[in-house]
């Protein structure tokens, strides 16, 4: 059966809770914090939304349902999303059926995390059962080790070097160095990208997000509603999204976007990589140039020859991960799914500061999520258009 | 008045008090008889408590031992030739055979140089010689100076079996027989010599000690202070019911210097 | 050579590497405990599977662990600089690999020295200094022992200083060689009821690095006494201690001998285990010649009772018990325990028993490779390994055949 169309769902009120690199709030402060953004960009009351999709790994001993009451809510459509990086396209899919159909008129996307010295390793030991028996004995807790597993086997495979994939990290850096929300203030040249210090070859320093605690968030409803609130919105034109989509592969050479790859483009009605911007998961550079393969920018084996002839600033032919991605503004736990769908919000209604893309008409942004053993399980991607 | 007299005594000094017994400890070797009999249980000493979490004010240890480790005492019933004796276990001992007259057979010079020493009737005629006849109901005690000995030199073990010095058959039966002793004691490990199991009859000491009622002691030390006669032995063993035997405290009162 | 403490600096405490596991991957503990490699296999499809699963992946049915083919090919590998844990972190860099098996499965892998990807590998299962089962791949036949990764899951004796409980033992001799043949900086043996003859006291005194030392494992004292001086100083403890006493319930003296051989073999563990099992756990990771590993040498007739073995049987029952709570607090440290299950050893106790019985230097040896490769239970003997796969498969059975006398 074909898809149906994603007609009429529209995306508004992209809001960021400005990330710290430690806190002492709980996950669920930060929700609280993304919820009254949502309420003050949209002049929607927090009460007044009627659905709420959540994500987040450090809500314990809460899951969505318990912050309805923390945060006075009353919606009629839940959802809760530990799944990562991917949680970002995984709620937008879900929000925008909902809307769709009537079930809900105004979804309140989240995503939050805090972060604390230890939380990152406290996480670490609850991420996952099969990570728990077979990865983190072998002192692959974190998940450098098993990115740099995955990263040599597909550098090997495609003759990616450091220095190739280093352009994609180096360009982001530019991009954030204009966004004041970035945690990381300092340029960053190749150079000093190759030369950083090795974590687990081939990933070395620089090609690690620096976990931090924020949130994200954004509104999903009709656009009829958007239209009667007054707000600046995007329309979602095509969404996939795939969990475990090869696992007879021995390793991670492709992600689970090439099996659906070919369903985004139709849905969105252009050809491959026609976009005026583009947001990778860019937790580990390497990943981000697997996605521009998979998407259909270039092959696998021509992604050296892709790297290095684009411009990825925010001013280039290119524009990708325009306000630093995780890489250069931080990881705030599950935000990381769900930062490059607000900026592509943002870049849509031409409120991106000093970033915007000029011209920005349609766009990309890619979710990824949970390493678990040896590989990403979900993978997700979302075309956005200006309205 | 007799009583006065000997506590009087005993404050001048005119009457020491001399131990003669070995300290309780748990590496004090003990009888070793083929493993394939039943073995005595060596001596325990395990800590209850000592001003600890297990006892904050007091010090106390739980004790085990068999009936026949360290400085003890044999009841006639130990032996199959005591078996019909009355009175034959420690329980039931006549308390008066408790305190009697001992006499000392010095064997120390000959046991120096032969680890099998033997006593014999011709020494104790010998002895009797020089220091009288030897009284019935006394304490007859063989002084070998093997209590200065330690660990394996005392044990003294061989493939053999035990090399240590005591009485040979003849000495035993004349003793009991022909002097009407209460008892024999030694400083070695039993009052049969380490190599008596060969005697005839085996255990000459042990038989006819025990089958005519009489007592035996045996790693009993400090035999040179005193002296060949005139010494009162305190040997009270424990009141075990049944018990064929037991360690105990032997006291020898003898006369100031 | 074994290299002297500096006494300015503090001794290193013992880290332990993730131990949390799922309740199914403890089945590999046993499995790696046992020096078997077996894996996760479908009880339907018959595909092996890796990580643990609690059902095939491919068609649902049940999983079992069978043994499996070892070879695997090397997809990838790195070097952890800068792992997240910090066990890991105080011994990188640390070499992770991700293989692809022979029989299907991948898995990330601790990696033996210079392999690269597209090397072949063997794997073992391995248990680790948390106690718990990982895979480790090494090209085969490489040697291993100067790897520090192999190193950290196993026992070598080398340079390490080495307690054997029970001279009297008839493994004692034997063993004593074998560790000084692996080089272990010092050997010292203890001599129950040092007052007896030790017939072996100068074949014991003729080996390099040989001590005897007094030690009554029935006392508090001897025991304590002991660990005063040399608690601090033993890596690898081998209790040998013993009483066999063969007897049912109404052999003469049962009672008796009962309670001695519980006395030596159940209350003389506890006792050892009480002062020289805390300073050993505290010492695991004491540089990389730290205390490793306690030995039990215990017999087969604690699991396996028979009736004519009523009190030396339940005395060893009872041993295997205590070696538990050993295990647990020693694990604290990262110190393993290996127990050793023997059969009827060659010596005057077992004398009237039917051959195939254990020698002295089959037992040595098969201690001594149990260090080697990291190993957690041993059998030694075929009539041991005989009746513990009797049991396994049919309890019942065994149970009637030892009352019937047959071994």
């Amino acid at each position: 059966m074909a898809r149906q169309g994603y007609d009429g769902v529209v995306l508004a009120a992209p809001v960021t809770v400005p990330y710290a690199r430690f806190s002492t709030r709980p996950a669920q402060w930060w929700v609280g914090k993304a919820l009254a953004a949502l309420a003050e960009a949209s002049g929607i009351a927090h009460r007044d939304f009627d659905g709420f999709s959540l994500a987040s790994f450090s809500m314990a001993p809460d899951s969505a349902i318990g912050l309805t009451q923390h945060f006075g809510l009353s919606p009629r459509f839940l959802d809760f999303l530990p799944l990562g990086g991917v949680a970002g396209v995984a709620s937008i899919r879900r929000a925008a059926r909902i809307v769709q159909a009537g079930d809900a008129d105004v979804v309140a996307c989240i995503a939050a995390d805090t972060n604390a010295p230890q939380s990152f390793r406290q996480s670490l030991e609850n991420f996952s059962r099969f990570s728990q028996d077979a990865v983190y004995p072998y002192g692959a807790g974190g998940p450098n080790v098993s990115f740099a597993l995955i990263a040599q086997a597909y550098m090997a495979e495609t003759g990616l070097t450091r220095a190739d994939i280093g352009q994609l990290a180096v360009a982001q850096r530019a991009n954030a160095l204009k966004n004041p929300n970035a945690l990381m203030k300092k340029p960053l040249s190749l150079d000093e990208y190759l030369n950083s210090r090795p974590i687990a070859p081939p990933i070395h320093l620089f090609d690690c997000v620096m976990p931090c605690a924020g949130a994200e968030g954004f509104l999903v409803m009709r656009e009829e509603t958007a239209k009667a609130q007054g707000l600046p919105f995007v329309r979602l034109t095509a969404a996939i999204e795939r969990h475990n989509g090869y696992p007879d592969d021995p390793v991670m050479l492709r992600g689970g976007w090439q099996r659906d790859v070919a369903d985004l483009w139709a849905m969105a009605g252009v050809a491959p990589g026609t976009v005026d911007l583009v947001q990778t998961y860019d937790d580990y550079p390497v990943i981000s140039a697997m996605q521009l393969a998979d998407l259909g920018f270039c092959t696998a084996k021509g992604l050296p020859e892709f790297l290095n002839s684009h411009d990825f600033t925010t001013t280039g032919d290119l524009p990708h991960n325009t306000s630093g991605g995780q890489l250069s503004a931080g990881q705030a736990g599950c935000a990381g799914g769900h930062i490059g769908l607000v900026e592509n919000i943002r870049q849509l209604t031409g409120t991106a500061g000093a970033r915007q893309v000029k011209g920005a008409r349609r766009a990309l942004a890619m979710g990824f999520g949970m390493i678990n053993f040896d590989r990403g399980l979900g993978s997700g991607a979302v075309v956005l258009e200006a309205a | 008045m007799v009583l006065e007299t000997l506590t009087a005594a005993l404050a001048t000094g005119a009457v020491r008090v001399v131990d003669l017994t070995q300290t309780l400890t748990e590496d004090f070797p003990t009888i070793v008889l083929p493993p394939e009999f039943g073995a005595s249980a060596p001596v325990r000493i395990e800590r209850i408590s000592r001003y600890d979490a297990a006892g904050p004010a007091w010090y106390w240890n739980n004790l085990s031992f068999g009936e026949h480790t360290g400085t003890h005492f044999d009841a006639p019933a130990h032996w199959f030739t005591g078996r019909d004796i009355p009175r034959g276990t420690v329980d039931t001992l006549p308390p008066e055979h408790m305190v009697a007259p001992a006499v000392v057979i010095d064997c120390s010079a000959a046991s120096a140089t032969d680890d099998d020493h033997l006593l014999t009737r011709v020494a104790l005629e010998a002895w009797e010689a020089e220091h009288g006849r030897i009284p019935a109901g006394a304490w007859v005690l063989m002084r070998s100076d093997w209590s200065q000995r330690r660990g394996a030199a005392y044990a003294n073990l061989r493939a053999d079996g035990a090399h240590t010095p005591g009485p040979d058959a003849e000495a035993m039966r004349w003793l009991v027989h022909d002097r009407g002793i209460l008892g024999f004691g030694t400083e070695t490990i039993g009052t049969d010599a380490g190599q008596g199991g060969d005697f005839t009859p085996p255990y000459p000491a042990h038989h006819y000690l025990h089958g005519a009622g009489r007592y035996g002691l045996q790693c009993l030390t400090n035999l040179h202070l005193v002296p060949p006669t005139g010494a009162v032995l305190l040997a009270a063993p424990l009141k075990v019911h049944e018990g064929s035997g037991s360690p105990l405290r032997v006291l020898a009162l003898v006369p100031g210097a | 050579m074994r290299i002297k403490k500096n006494p300015v600096l503090r001794t290193r405490r013992p880290l332990l590497p993730p131990g949390a596991r799922s309740r199914a991957a403890h089945l590999l503990a046993a499995a790696a405990g046992q020096g078997r490699f077996d894996l996760p296999c479908c009880t339907g499809c018959g595909r092996f599977a890796w990580p643990m699963p609690e059902l095939c992946a491919a068609c649902l049915s049940e999983v079992a662990l069978k043994p499996a083919p070892t070879g695997a090919t090397v997809i990838s590998a790195t070097t952890a600089e800068v792992p997240a844990d910090s066990y890991f972190r105080e011994r990188a860099p640390w070499r992770v690999g991700l293989v692809q098996m022979d029989c299907g499965p991948q898995a990330v892998v601790h990696l033996g020295p210079d392999c690269a990807p597209g090397d072949k590998v063997a794997l073992s299962l391995m248990l680790d200094r948390a106690g718990q089962a990982v895979l480790f791949a090494a090209k085969k036949g490489q040697a291993m022992t100067a790897d520090p990764q192999w190193h950290e899951m196993t026992a070598n004796p080398r340079d390490r200083r080495v307690l054997i409980t029970d001279a009297r033992h008839v493994a004692a001799l034997p063993l004593a060689c074998a560790l000084a043949k692996a080089g272990a900086a010092a050997i010292l043996v203890g001599v129950p009821e040092d007052w007896k003859p030790l017939p072996t006291r100068e074949a014991f005194a003729a080996i390099p690095g040989v001590s005897l030392l007094p030690l009554d494992v029935i006392s508090d004292r001897s025991v304590e006494d002991l660990a005063r001086d040399i608690g601090g100083k033993v890596e690898i403890l081998i209790n040998t201690a013993d009483l066999p006493r063969p007897g049912g319930l109404g052999a003469p003296a049962a009672a008796a001998e009962a309670r001695q051989a519980m006395e030596v073999v159940a209350f003389g563990l506890m006792r050892l285990a009480r002062v020289f099992g805390p300073a050993m756990a505290g010492r695991g990771a004491d540089g990389d010649k730290g205390a490793v590993a306690w030995v039990n040498v215990a017999s087969v007739f604690g699991r396996v009772h028979a009736p004519g073995l009523a009190g030396y049987g339940a005395a060893h029952a009872a041993a295997l018990a205590y070696g538990q709570a050993l295990r647990a607090d020693l694990a604290q440290g990262g110190v393993r325990l290996m127990t050793v299950l023997s059969g009827p050893t060659e010596d005057d106790w077992f004398q009237t028993f039917p051959q195939p019985k254990v020698g002295g230097s089959a037992l040595a040896n098969a201690i001594v490779s149990g260090l080697m490769k990291g190993l957690e239970e041993v059998v030694v003997g075929d009539l041991a390994r005989d009746l513990l796969d009797r049991l396994a498969e049919n309890p019942k059975a065994v149970e009637r055949e030892l009352a019937q006398g047959r071994f």
